[in-house]
């Protein structure tokens, strides 16, 4: 067995005494695909903000391929193979599909070889073929503003890609979606995953369910429960935290 | 696009032949009085060269570029004001005398060097800018409250400089339009002729350099920590260099304008270092164009042009036209006048006032066989 990507071990993340995260667990594998859900406010997205650099834990430790993430920058964060995306789609407006999807594919990622250099040809061919992915090669060379918002997404989550990290964070990559494009968003997601490790956040109950792959349930800044999607439904306490509790219970 | 890119690159173009051909024509046609004008108006095209790649591109607010552009100005001062002192007491510049110095302060001496001086000229407010810059973006400081800091800092400096009569003759300021260069008086017509090419030559090279820096991921990078600077951290770089290293290059470039405008000028003075001053600074490059470089150039020169003859003519109205000015592009142009030509602002205009007339449907789309519009 060798040792998993990422492990979160005891992490509790408090503002000003409220506790957003308190003693969370948890492990991924590589190639591994991982859906977390919950309700709103358990945590979810300020757990990716731990993972990412942009919030410190109050205690715990984040183990990434071995090191502790703890108190490292945010872009080394990311240099080291870990990519975010956010809930709203995050993308350079102004600049150009294809200038998106540079920035997130050129290496190094220093001001000299930016300045310097142009884009390998192996970057060029890699541009093409994220746009492919995503059926982008038409707006190559159309602003990122002007995009559809699941285009913005699809976007993103190329330019996520194009980073080539070991582990995918997507954070509600369907909000606003329509149904046609979250089932493609599901398949892209399933389809980089074992090449990727990737760990999707959403609501979207019938696209956790399309995504087949285990599932963690957030509550209160802790893992209520994990599990496949039709164990996790029928599981009592998951039904709580989600409808409340039923009044004959009481 | 490409046929975007080709209108655009023929705007440019007309532009630059106008530019050129008035920088050729003026020596031959204007009066040198006016020939200074315009060569120091070209010189403080290239501080708003480096304002553009701050605000325009970064979007980094900067209303303290005076402090670097007076920091130019005193490098080339003080080199000329020891470069003709050999006669006066001490062999030092006059005006120490004034103050009971006899001895040259230590940071004089190697501006005894005129290689030294002209690397200085644009080393030393890079160097200030990216220090200054480093402590404050390593903070994630942005927004409003960086510009109030670098406001903040351009008082600290002036201050400083305004009360330093043993050192830098405080509020006077160091007069060079007396000093000699090369067995010529400064102040005379030939230096001012040459300066004049000098400045004219430099801002196009200054063009030609910040175009290389923004012309590919470079620039990207820069209008990326515009867009989202989050998004840039996330995706492996680190803002922090590529803001501090905009803004040391955008404090080199003051340097030179400071420098140039200084022996054009005739004085230097911590009145390049009041707080109106580096707000008019943005102002041009707000008036031209934010994020065209060329708009830069231009909203300094035609600003400037226009605030000297509008003040000869009506000497208090220059700034209620200059805040007019500012409210008519916030409010009508917000990308400048170059972005609202490149937008096809003047047939718009022409819509407006009935000269031209509409299409009446809307013109035919390609499209292809999947039913998609060509682009």
């Amino acid at each position: 067995m060798t040792s998993p990507l990422l492990e979160l071990k005891q992490i509790s993340v408090s503002f000003e005494g409220f506790l957003a995260l308190r003693d969370l667990n948890l492990v991924l594998n590589q190639g591994d695909l991982r859906a977390v859900i919950g309700p709103n406010g358990a945590g979810k997205t300020t757990f990716l903000d731990v993972i990412t650099g942009k919030v410190a834990p109050t205690k715990g430790d984040v183990i990434f391929k071995e090191k502790s993430l703890i108190g490292q920058k945010e872009f080394r964060i990311a240099r080291k193979g870990i990519g975010r995306k956010f809930q709203s789609p995050r993308i350079f407006e102004n600049l150009s599909v294809q200038e998106n999807l540079a920035l997130a594919v050129s290496r190094p990622k220093t001001p000299l070889s930016l300045l310097m250099h142009s884009l390998k040809v192996k970057h060029l061919d890699q541009i093409q073929h994220l746009m492919s992915i995503v059926n982008l090669q038409s707006k190559a060379n159309i602003r990122a503003g002007a995009l559809s918002h699941g285009q913005k997404q699809w976007l993103e989550i190329a330019m996520l890609v194009g980073q080539d990290p070991d582990l995918l964070l997507v954070d509600e990559p369907v909000a606003g979606l329509t149904d046609e494009e979250t089932d493609l968003t599901a398949d892209l997601l399933k389809s980089l995953a074992g090449d990727h490790t990737v760990l999707v956040i959403d609501h979207d109950m019938e696209f956790i369910r399309r995504l087949d792959c285990p599932v963690s349930v957030l509550h209160q800044g802790h893992v209520l429960k994990e599990g496949s999607m039709s164990d996790i439904q029928k599981d009592p306490l998951v039904k709580e935290v989600y409808l409340g509790k039923s009044e004959e219970e009481e | 696009m490409s046929i975007f890119s080709t209108k655009k690159s023929w705007i440019n173009l007309t532009i630059w032949v106008l530019l050129i051909a008035l920088i050729i024509a003026a020596p031959s046609v204007l009066p040198v009085f006016r020939l200074n004008l315009l060569g120091r108006y070209l010189s403080l095209a290239i501080v708003a060269l480096g304002v553009d790649l701050i605000w325009g591109f970064t979007g980094m607010l900067s209303l303290g570029q005076g402090i670097f552009f007076a920091l130019g100005g005193y490098c080339a001062a003080m080199f000329l004001q020891l470069n003709s002192s050999g006669e006066f007491p001490n062999g030092i510049p006059e005006f120490f005398g004034l103050y009971g110095v006899e001895k040259l302060p230590f940071f004089w001496e190697p501006f005894k060097s005129s290689i030294f001086t002209l690397i200085s000229i644009w080393l030393i407010p890079a160097i200030i800018a990216g220090l200054l810059g480093y402590l404050v973006f390593r903070n994630r400081i942005k927004g409003v409250y960086f510009s109030i800091l670098t406001q903040a800092a351009l008082l600290v400096f002036f201050n400083f400089f305004n009360g330093q009569q043993k050192l830098i003759n405080g509020t006077n300021g160091l007069k060079t339009d007396v000093t000699q260069l090369f067995g010529q008086m400064v102040g005379s017509e030939i230096m001012q002729r040459w300066f004049f090419w000098i400045s004219a030559v430099l801002v196009i090279l200054a063009w030609f350099f910040a175009r290389w820096i923004v012309r590919d991921r470079f620039g990207n990078i820069l209008i990326g920590i515009r867009d989202d600077e989050a998004r840039v951290r996330f995706t492996g770089y680190n803002p922090v260099i590529f803001k501090t290293i905009i803004f040391s290059i955008a404090g080199g470039l003051a340097g030179i304008s400071g420098a140039l405008y200084t022996v054009q000028s005739g004085i230097v003075s911590p009145q390049f270092m009041t707080v109106p001053f580096s707000i008019e600074m943005v102002v041009w490059v707000a008036v031209g164009g934010r994020g065209t470089l060329l708009g830069a150039i231009l909203g300094a020169v035609l600003i400037n042009y226009a605030k000297s003859l509008v003040s000869e003519a009506l000497p208090a109205s220059w700034m209620f036209i200059q805040g007019g000015l500012f409210i008519l592009v916030v409010t009508a142009l917000p990308e400048g006048v170059l972005g609202w030509i490149r937008k096809d602002g003047p047939k718009k205009l022409l819509f407006l006032l009935g000269i031209n007339k509409k299409l009446e449907t809307y013109p035919s789309l390609e499209v292809n066989e999947q039913g998609e519009v060509k682009s």
